[in-house]
Formats: C-alpha cells, structure tokens, sequence
C-alpha cells in the first residue's frame, strides 16, 4: 500500500510551528519515508496566521499537497481557514485543545480535543510544553514509533540542557499516549516505521549554503533579506569552523562590490540577496562583468514589484536576471529544481564563474529556499574544484609582462592574483586595454567586447542539457524552469495514472540558453503547456525569443503561493479538453 | 635580501589626463615619495579607486589597480584585505566618490576598521562632470545646477571624528612634503586611515583657489598642546574651516582591526587557503 500522509501545524507566528514541522518531519525521515515539508508565514513577528505542511510518503515527494490528514490546530483561526482542506472522514483528524480553542467542531467525528496544556503541566510542570504535547499527539494518533520523535527530540533540545531535553520527550509522550487512547474508532489511518534512514533533510538554501562551503567559498557578503538571510546566517554559524567570513554590510551596493573586491583577490566569493536588494546590486553586477570577475549571486526571488509579498514565492525575476547590469556582458544563470539541484548547481556556479571570470546567479525562489525535501546525502567525493585559468606563482614569474585582460580566441584571460607571484593585475572599470588601463580609441573599445562577449560560447558548451522525462504516446509537453520541478513531475506521475501522458521538459541552466534542444523537443510535441510561477510567462517568452517557438498555453500562478501537483493537473485537463 | 625602492618604480607609463595645474600632481609626488619612503615594493601595494579625476590616479602609479565604480572603491578595498592581509591597500575618492554616492559605504568603513589607507581628494566641486556642487562645497556657492548656492556644506572630517575613525588627517595638495609625511604615517596605522587633501580644481572652483588655502591652512604640528588623541578636541577642529584651516594629523586613536575581530591574519591569508569539499563530510551529518 502506498503511503501519502500530509500533516498540517497552524497558529500565530511565535507558537513554535516550524519547530514542531522540523522535529515531525525528521521524526518520519528516521523511520524511512521521504518527506517534503513547505512553510506558510506572514510578513510578522508575532500573531497572524502561519502553517506549515508535512507531506510524508513511502517514495520520493518534491512539493506540498493540499489535502491535510491530520491537522494540529493551536488556534481557532487554523481550523477556520483550513477545515475545507482536510480529506473525507475517517482519513481526517483535526488535534486541538478544546478549552483554548473553541473550534465547535465537538460533534464532528473528526475531532482529537487533547489538553495539551493540562498535560503539559501534568508532565512537566512547565505550560510551555503544549506544542510538544500536540507533537507527541499527531504521532500517538496515528501509532508511529514513539523512539524516533524521542530520538530528535532530544538531539533539538540538548542544547538547552538534559533536563529541557527530557520534559520535552516526556510532554511528547503525554500528548502520544492521549491520543492513542482516545483518537477514536473514525480515524483509522496508521504510520509505521519503515527501515533506517540514511538520508539527509534540509531546506533548498541550506543546499545553497552547504554546497558554496564545499565549492570553496571563502567570502560571503550581504544585507540581510527574505528569503536568501538563511544562506548567510548559514554560513556564518558553520563557516566559522572552515575559515569562511561572512560579512554583514551596510547594504547590498556594499556587498557586490566587496564580492568583486574579494574575487579580483583571489577567493572563491558569494553575496545572496532578493529582488530588491538585487536592484541595487545591479551596477557591480556589470562591473564583474567589465572588470572580468568571478561573482557568484544568489537571487532569491519573492513576489514583487518593491517589496511585495514579503514571505511569499514567485518566478517573477528570471528576465531581471537576464537583463540586470548596464552594457552587455556575458552571464550564466542556473535555476535548481530542488534540493540536489540547489547543491549542485553552486557548485557548478563557482566552478563556471571562475573559467569565464564572469558573474553567475543562482535563481532561486521562496519556495525552494525554505522547504525541506529528503535527499540521499551529497557525493562529496563528486565534487570537482575547477579553477579555470589562473596562474600558479611559478607560471607568473615566468612572464615577462602581465596583462590581465589579454585578448584569446576563448575570450578568457589567464589570470594572476595579487601576490601570487610579482605581477601587477590592474582592471578598470573603464574601457580598457589588455593591460587593463582605461582607454577611448574605437578599436579597443571593439576587440574588448568581442574578446568578453566570446565567453559566451564557452559557457553554452558547458551547461546542461534541459531535463526531460517523455511519456509513451504524450501529445503535451509541461515545461517549467526552477523550483516548480517537483509539482510538474508530480503531475506527470497524476496524469500518466489517470490516462492522459503528457512530456515533461525542465530548465534548471537557463542562460545562455539551451536553444537547440529546447526547440528540438518542443518541436516534437503537439501542444506545448508553460507552468511558471509569473503572471507574464517569463520562460515562455524567452523561448519564443530563443526559438520562435510559442507556447500552446501558460498554467501562470501568481498569488505567492506554490504549485501543488493537483493544481496543475487541474490546470492541464482544462487545457486537454 | 632588501631590494631599494625608487620613485622610478612607480612610475607609469600611463599619459596623464589631469588639467595642466591640477592639484592631483602635487597628490601623485607625494603618494610616490611616501611610498618609497616606506620602501614598500609596488606589487605589494594595490589602489583601488573610485570614479572622477581621483579615479584616474592608480592607473598614473605602478602598483595592482582595482577601478571601481563611483562612490564604491572602500567595499572593494576592504573585502581585497580582508582576502589578503598581506596587501597594503590605498582607497582613492573625490569628495562626490567619498561623502555623496558613497557616503553610506564612508561611515560604515570607518565604523568597522579595516586597515586600510583612505584618500580623499576634496576639490569641493564636481569636476569631470563639469562644475556641480558636491557635499563640501562652501555655503553659498553658486553654480550652473546650484544657481541659487550651495545650500549645505559637509564636515566630513567632524564626521569622521564622531564614527570614531581611528585615523584623520588632513592635507594640502600644494604641500606635497607635508603630504607626503602623512600618506607616510596613514599607511603605517593598524586601521582605517581618512586622509582628505584639500586640492585646487583649476577649471572649475575659482573660489577656493591655492592662493585660497594657502592664506588659509596652517600645519597642526605646529599648534601648541593640540593632542589628536583628545576626541572631542579633534572634534572641535575638525569644525574649524574659514579663515584658518588646520592640516595635519586631527584625531588618532588605537582601535580593535576589524579582520583580527573575523580572524583573518597575514601569516593565513584566505586567500591561501586551501579548497577541500571532503572535510565537509562531517558537516552533512547534521542533516541527518
């Protein structure tokens, strides 16, 4: 039987839900099912309404579902907004304290009243304990293996001391043993533990992150802003034992440049920023792109225009990333479609920056940054440090003058670092010439940007091809970029079972653009459908652009929140019939 | 083995596109003089500068040169140290690079202290733009965008004083030993070191001429009992512009470096650091 369990937590921001969903859904990773698990929160501190979803499954899950199976109310406002969400009765159960919440729900069967505030004194003597009670209950109820909630339990709270660590699995345990003894005979779901976990669990920046430590970056600088302050503070906590610096700037000007200072001396160096803080990066973006240096950015896209939906996702930047800087300058933009991608794919981004000397953003948005999805752990023995041309001391002192931006058939200059050896490396932000001195003469000015647009070339060869998954007898290809991988896939999976196949194409290296295989493929099919997390269509634009080929029809959702597979699908019938 | 630095290895062979009489001659002479006084080898010396006349000046000494954008040469400068302790790095601005488009970036560095040398070439005027008025131009001053005056007129250095830059000085294009005697113990400060130079634009300032300084600037040194360690006797002079105008070292003060605060040093410069993805197999564990 397979197995495709979605647990929801709501409550004011400040009640301990993502806390709760972490500890839940590790508590199911460790029991051996995959898990993806999203956060829905408002742009407050304390107060409003936030959830968070824990989607678990006996196979590989990359996006949420809208169907809830057992929701964990802390307040009356979760029952209100979310009561339509859950699946039909005997597959549903909604846990909540009766006496704080006042849901009205008694006479329903899909009810769990557990006082989670009374047991959490009984056991504890500490009222604070309540949400690890209704953590223990969402467990009890459907008859998990109380160890492994132990188990995180303790390795979360340990921090704090033996005894914290202890009350907490203790409340837990109060709260499981209740709602074993009283969830009733309607709900009649369980979920057993299936084998040892070897799997890792994390957040689509926390891939971000990890991945630009093991790809060497020595350097990070950035303004701190929703959703990429993960990445910084991730490094900044676990950077500090690797020698990586972390610096946090006055503003987002600062840390581009400071990016560009830090590369032209020589270190791998990164900033990650969103779109507004991207806006002001913009003109040292095309200084790395005159002055020829590896930068690496992280845009993490969230709905715009200013400051938009703070909290919330969107796709809405990929032209600003193809576009952003004054001038031409050759780019790359990568765009993970999930949480391998996001690691890989840093990785790939430092790699290329430095071989072409030029800036590459990595695309991400909200959704990817702060889900959790389980992935089997990263190969770092797969890892390849590639450098590109940089000169060692002893090819430096072999020279008998220095110019940094020599003009070569690959548009790529080797490169010396600042006391690497005794040449001086100048660059300009002006115009310049080989030696890397400002200039004005017209023929200079021509050499200089044929010599940095031929990297462009270079760059092509190296990405990926799309990802592409076809389906026996498909008459319509899905094509998405980014984030939205797993919904799509998953709606291919929904589809294929339901008799109607359909093509999925993926791009996750977008620029320069993969032209030729996009085209081939779309091509090939009969109706070609654009899922984007935009209102405009923005890959569906640039592939018309790329390819001439246009889009059949777009499935475009732009209210800030992400793709379920069930929306798309929906979405996709529509679009068949 | 010690090599003996000369003013011929700084010199570029770059032609020089500065107005016949500029003051950024006289800043050249005594940026070189205090370099190899200090006998410091050129590719051990890295300019990084801004946009503007002053931009143009690393590209006029033999050394590594970072050109920046307008207003960002310090967060470059400071990220290229904190890479590479080992260099010793100058940050180039005009008074419009330093105090207008970069004034966020001047009060933050300064804050942080990192050690780097900081000059600022104050014409109080925009002059490559030809004529406007920038931060410091004095009050009243009319030009062609400001017909009806300059309405305010920037204390940078009283600025500088109150965020505690740990060095700031000032001085005069026109005298280039002095000058150079401060580009001398600016370079030598374990911090952030704020030199502004008072330099003459001759096409487009007709009011604070040489002949304008030269009534007007007298050298600390020679001020009886001024202690630049005396914050808020530095503060007060630093205030001090009109018929006097102090040059010299105005305010010193020994502060924590900001790269020893993060841990970087020049005996492991990041930059030498060595790439290895294994050592973070550990580090992968905690997502389990």
């Amino acid at each position: 039987m397979t197995v495709d369990f979605n647990f929801m937590i709501g409550g004011e921001a400040g009640q301990g839900i993502q806390s709760v969903s972490f500890i839940l859904s590790k508590a199911m990773m460790r029991g051996g099912y995959y898990v993806y698990s999203d956060q829905d929160f408002e742009s407050r501190i304390r107060g409003g309404h936030s959830f968070s979803r824990v989607r678990v499954r006996d196979r590989k899950v990359r996006a949420p579902s809208e169907e809830v199976s057992i929701l964990l109310a802390l307040n009356k406002d979760t029952v209100d907004r979310h009561l339509d969400e859950m699946k039909p009765e005997g597959e549903a159960l909604v846990i909540l304290d009766e006496r704080t919440v006042r849901s009205g729900l008694a006479d329903k069967g899909i009810m769990l009243d557990v006082p989670l505030e009374q047991l959490a004194i009984q056991s504890t003597a500490n009222r604070i304990m309540s949400n690890t009670v209704a953590l223990g209950a969402a467990l009890g109820a459907v008859e998990y293996d109380f160890d492994l909630l132990a188990g995180v339990l303790r390795q979360e709270f340990s921090r704090h001391g033996e005894k914290v660590a202890e009350d907490n699995v203790k409340a837990a345990r109060a709260g499981y043993d209740y709602a074993l003894q009283h969830r009733g005979k309607k709900f009649g779901q369980r979920l057993k533990a299936r084998r040892a976990s070897t799997k890792i669990f994390l957040t689509g920046h926390e891939a971000v992150a990890f991945g630009a430590m093991v790809a060497g970056c020595k350097f990070v600088a950035g303004y701190p802003m929703t959703p990429t302050t993960s990445i910084l503070e991730y490094v900044a906590q676990k950077g500090r034992d690797f020698g990586v610096k972390v610096i946090q700037t006055e503003d987002e000007i600062s840390a581009i440049n400071m990016v560009v200072g830090a590369g032209y001396a020589g270190v791998r160096a990164m900033t990650a920023t969103s779109g507004g803080g991207f806006c002001l990066m913009v003109e040292g973006l095309s200084l790395a792109g005159m002055t020829e240096t590896p930068v690496v950015v992280v845009l993490g896209q969230r709905p715009g225009p200013a400051i938009g939906l703070p909290t919330r996702t969107e796709q809405g930047e990929l032209w600003f990333a193809l576009h952003a800087g004054h001038g031409e300058f050759p780019r790359a933009i990568l765009a993970p479609g999930g949480i391998d991608d996001a690691f890989w794919l840093t990785i790939k981004a430092f790699n290329l920056a430095e071989k072409y000397q030029s800036p590459v953003i990595i695309l991400t948005d909200h959704d990817l940054a702060d889900s959790y999805s389980t992935v089997e752990p990263f190969d770092l023995s797969q890892v390849t440090i590639d450098r590109g041309e940089l000169l060692s001391e002893q090819e430096v002192n072999q020279l008998t003058a220095y110019k940094r931006h020599l003009i070569t058939d690959s548009g790529v200059s080797p490169r010396a670092l600042p006391l690497v050896g005794k040449a001086l490396v100048a660059t300009d932000s002006d115009e310049h010439n080989e030696e890397g001195h400002s200039i004005e003469d017209a023929e200079t000015r021509r050499q200089m940007v044929l010599k940095r647009m031929r990297k462009l070339d270079g760059l092509r060869s190296e990405l990926g091809k799309p990802r592409v998954h076809k389906k026996r007898g498909a008459k319509i290809t899905l094509v998405g970029w980014g984030s939205t991988y797993g919904a799509i896939k998953e709606a291919q999976e929904l589809l294929v079972a339901e008799g109607l196949p359909v093509n999925v194409l993926h791009l996750n290296e977008i620029w320069p653009f993969p032209a030729d295989d996009v085209a081939l493929i779309l091509r090939g099919s009969k109706k070609n459908i654009f899922i984007e997390s935009n209102a405009t269509g923005q890959l569906a634009q640039l592939t018309r652009r790329e390819t001439g080929i246009k889009a059949d029809a777009t499935i475009l959702k732009f209210d800030g929140r992400p793709f379920s597979a069930q929306y798309i699908v929906n979405g996709v019938k529509k679009e068949a019939s | 083995m010690v090599t003996k630095v000369t003013t011929e290895d700084y010199a570029a062979a770059s032609e020089i596109a500065w107005c016949p009489g500029c003051g950024n001659f006289g800043i050249l002479r005594a940026v070189r003089k205090a370099l190899v006084s200090l006998q410091i080898e050129p590719h051990r010396v890295l300019m990084v500068s801004g946009i503007g006349q002053a931009g143009k000046f690393p590209h006029y000494t033999r050394c590594h040169v970072l050109n920046e954008l307008h207003g960002r040469p310090i967060p470059a400068a400071t990220a290229a140290k904190i890479v590479n302790p080992e260099l010793t790095v100058i940050a180039i601005s005009g008074d419009g690079d330093a105090y207008g488009e970069g004034g966020n970036h001047f009060i933050h560095s300064m804050n942080r202290n990192v050690d780097i040398t900081y000059l600022v070439h104050n014409n109080q005027v925009y002059a490559l733009t030809k004529g406007q008025a920038c931060p410091t131009t004095d009050l009243g001053y009319t030009t062609r965008m400001n017909p009806q005056g300059a309405w305010v007129s920037l204390r940078p250095l009283a600025l500088a004083v109150a965020c505690d830059c740990s060095f700031v000085a000032r001085g005069f294009a026109g005298e280039v030993d002095h000058l150079a005697r401060l580009v001398e113990i600016g370079v030598k400060h374990r911090g952030f070191a704020l030199i502004e130079i008072l330099q003459p634009c001759v096409t487009f300032n007709n009011k604070n001429t040489f002949q304008w300084y030269k009534q007007r600037v007298y050298k600390l040194e020679a001020e009886v009992g001024y202690n630049p360690g005396d914050r808020a006797a530095a503060f007060n002079k630093a205030l001090e512009w009109g018929d006097r105008i102090p040059i010299g070292v105005i305010y010193q003060k020994e502060r924590p470096l900001f790269e020893e605060y993060i841990g970087v040093s020049a005996a492991a410069p990041l930059v030498r650091e060595e790439i290895n993805p294994l050592q973070f197999r550990e580090l992968m564990n905690e997502f389990k």
